[in-house]
């Protein structure tokens, strides 16, 4: 029986061959091995130019087909099936259609199957058969054809070697657009899905709300609350937390990186840098266990001697722990910013007299600068989208406070707890989460382009 | 602009040269000819490294980068309102030289040296000599233009600045005036005083880190191969103005060009792996070298 798997497996022969039978007929079209120079191109382009085109194509053919034959292969069987399954809801068709799926990958189990059921997995099952055979047979003459033709065309003055880049150039394009129409996919189908939420909660509502209480009935008889969105206490819990973190991660980040570029020995520097950059590497959950079960008691029994209300689970443990973990962030990216810094530019200031303090602040800071902002926006980031240690260690309590001392949750942990769990794809409780995330992407993206604008007003640029 | 084209040299007397033997500590060149005095300090050297009133004097310089032995001992005084110029090979050790005279080497790692160097008669490697203000009193204009990457002001503001050297505004802007008129920059940059240093032409460049070194108010300006990324009409510009430069202060330059050693300066110092081979008055050391391995320089045969 044919599968894709052999057809992928054909077709690579084929384009083997392609490739030995091209780099021979070039040979052969310079007039032997000795005259190769008198080639356009070296005759492993030419053996390239034939591989490219025996697979490309028929690759091209194969991924549509595949794409294709699932869906006209599920209609044909559902149009054998008697009618007033054909008349039946489409959801019910595409369980029937799994059911008819899982009947074929169950061949020879002793279960009774539904005779009606047991015949259309039999007749699927030929369609398919009869699918992959005149795919087999359409790849292989499109690839044998491409193979006869590209040969044909093959002789000394043929420019192999430019055809070859200029496909590889086109691979490579495909490939650098799959990155940026995956961020487009991802914003599509979040706006969608906040565009449903907005539908049952009105947009200012959700902007400017200062309650947020997701919990809602889900089924009509149930009793719960009617729900509030206001996503003001879980954005200010957000810039809160990640407004602590950045207060620590900063000054020590950048204080780090000053003191292992500028001051400290080689062997200090071989030694700490790796380290700090294992720091990078701790799972957030430890750090979660860490801001848990060390630090929030610490702070809350300091509280407590100072005579402060504190929370068991308080902003700050998590602030200043998530601070904790995006340091290698900041110094790592400011070191090596600092350092990319030329030679001459240190010389030319302690030249003039200018002590290492001098120096590093009036003339490798501000060259730095676009690097080491860099360095603090991933910090930043980082901080925003962190989860683990928040849930663990500032709770899920939606409070709109400034006070560092209470519990506060953030958006990222809110779109978790509203995503975790049997969940039904149409209440606003479950479509908040996308709007979170939806609001929470335009936030991060302004704070990019403020960040960008900011570097490009004031950074100090060397050649 | 004053320029002075070497005269053909001269036939040499053969005995008036020395044969070249790297002189170690200690042993030094044997030659025949009266001066320098054997008795005295740095005689492996041929010419007169010495001076009546000298600014700085160099006593016995020994440089170590790690184990490499990159200065051997070197004695030379350097005078007042002079441009002596460092000649010699690529890797001889002039740019390390001059580097030790305002301990710029003390930045890299791994260099030590030894030796006395002393400037206006205090030794600059004493345990109680900050290096900050000796740096102000020795500046340095370095091969390639480094503007630091500011406005032009604030590029020869900067010396004055973390010294201190201006009281309000209006001081700090007639420091960078005149230094900038000194440098011979005025005129070109003085409408466009807040734009970059960086955007200015490689000889603009040039002229004003001179004019970022005059700002500090130094006794005395070494410069490392201040033209090498310079064009013929910049490199004139320069030369002119150390020309100029020369009243007021000590210039030291490590140059590649012997044409320009030979327009620019009044003594010249020829280096040969470490070795301070010869040291004269230029228009001497350019028509009458007395070692052998100055004139094989001079002539084109190696370096």
């Amino acid at each position: 029986m044919i599968t894709p798997g052999i057809i992928m497996i054909a077709l690579l022969l084929m384009a083997t061959t392609g490739y030995y039978l091209g780099v021979r007929r070039s040979v052969a079209a310079a007039g032997g091995r000795r005259l190769i120079r008198n080639l356009h191109s070296r005759p492993t382009y030419y053996g390239l130019l034939t591989a490219l085109w025996c697979g490309l194509p028929a690759v091209t053919v194969f991924s549509l087909w595949q794409f294709f034959d699932t869906q006209v292969v599920a209609h044909l069987v559902i149009s054998q099936l008697p009618a007033e399954i054909e008349n039946l809801e489409p959801s019910h068709i595409s369980l029937l259609l799994n059911d008819i799926r899982n009947v074929i990958a169950r061949q020879g189990s002793l279960e009774r199957i539904d005779p009606a059921l047991q015949a259309a997995a039999e007749h699927y099952l030929h369609l398919q058969r009869i699918s992959n055979t005149a795919l087999f047979v359409t790849i292989m003459a499109l690839s044998m054809s491409a193979l006869v033709v590209v040969r044909s065309r093959i002789n000394k003055g043929l420019r192999a070697r430019n055809h070859v880049e200029g496909i590889v150039k086109g691979l490579l394009a495909v490939c650098s657009t799959i990155a940026v129409f995956t961020t487009i996919g991802i914003v599509i189908s979040v706006l969608y899905e906040s565009l449903r939420f907005f539908q049952a909660v009105p947009v200012t509502e959700f902007l400017f709300g200062l309650k947020w209480s997701p919990q809602m009935a889900i089924r009509s008889d149930q009793v719960g609350s009617s729900g509030a969105f206001g996503a003001v206490p879980v954005f200010a819990g957000t810039l809160l937390i990640s407004g602590i973190a950045m207060c620590v991660s900063v000054p020590i980040g950048l204080m780090a990186a000053i003191y292992l570029s500028e001051y400290a020995g080689k062997t200090f520097r071989a030694i700490a840098k790796p380290l700090m950059e294992i720091l990078a590497g701790v799972p957030t959950v430890v750090y979660g266990f860490f801001a848990a079960l060390v630090v929030a008691p610490v702070i809350r029994s300091l509280g407590v001697t100072l005579g402060l209300d504190v929370a068991s689970e308080s902003a700050l443990a998590a602030g200043l722990v998530m601070g904790i973990m995006i340091i290698p962030f900041v110094s790592s990216l400011s070191d090596d910013m600092i350092n990319a810094v030329p030679q001459s530019l240190r010389d030319g200031a302690y030249s003039l007299g200018a002590t290492r303090s001098e120096t590093v602040k009036h003339v490798l800071l501000p060259a730095a600068l676009p690097g080491i902002v860099g360095g603090v926006l991933l910090a930043v980031s980082r901080a925003i989208g962190e989860t683990m240690i928040v849930v663990m260690a500032a709770g899920l309590t939606a409070n709109l406070t400034l006070n560092p001392f209470k519990t506060v949750t953030t958006v990222t942990v809110q779109i978790v707890t509203l995503l975790v769990g049997d969940q039904e794809f149409d209440s606003p409780k479950t479509l908040a989460a996308f709007a979170l995330g939806l609001l929470l992407f335009v936030v991060t993206l302004v704070l990019n382009v403020i960040a960008l604008y900011v570097v490009r007003r004031y950074r100090e640029q060397y050649e | 602009m004053q320029i002075t084209f070497v005269q053909p040299y001269p036939a040499i007397q053969q005995e008036d040269r020395v044969k070249y033997q790297p002189s170690n500590k200690g042993e030094h060149l044997t030659h025949s000819l009266p001066e320098p005095d054997e008795d005295k300090p740095g005689s492996g050297t041929v010419g007169k490294p010495f001076l009546d009133d000298p600014r700085i004097t160099c006593r016995h310089v020994n440089v170590y980068y790690g184990v490499k032995h990159a200065i051997l001992d070197v004695s030379l005084d350097i005078g007042r309102n002079e441009v002596i110029a460092m000649i010699g090979p690529s890797g001889c050790g002039k740019s390390t030289f001059i580097r030790c005279l305002n301990r710029m080497n003390d930045t890299i790692d791994g260099c030590r040296i030894e030796g006395e160097i002393k400037l206006d008669g205090t030794d600059i490697y004493a345990k109680n000599v900050d290096v900050v203000p000796l740096r102000a009193q020795i500046g340095m204009v370095f091969q390639k233009p480094n503007p630091f990457p500011k406005s032009i002001f604030d590029n020869v503001a900067y010396g004055p600045k973390i010294h201190g050297l201006a009281g309000n505004r209006a001081e700090l802007e007639e420091i960078v005036e005149t230094s900038l008129k000194k440098a011979g920059l005025w005129e070109e940059v003085k409408d466009r005083l807040n734009q970059s240093g960086t955007g200015l032409s490689g000889g603009q460049q040039q002229r004003l880190c001179i004019a970022r070194t005059i700002a500090v108010g130094p006794e005395v300006i070494l410069m490392d191969e201040p033209c090498s990324a310079l064009d013929p009409i910049a490199t004139a510009k320069i030369e002119e103005l150390m020309g100029e430069l020369r009243q007021q202060y000590s210039i030291v330059i490590v140059t590649h060009s012997m044409q320009q050693a030979a327009r620019v300066s009044q003594r010249t110092a020829y280096f040969h792996m470490g070795d301070l081979i010869e040291v004269g008055l230029t228009p001497q050391v350019f028509t009458m070298p007395r070692h052998q391995l100055t004139q094989d320089y001079i002539t084109g045969r190696f370096g």
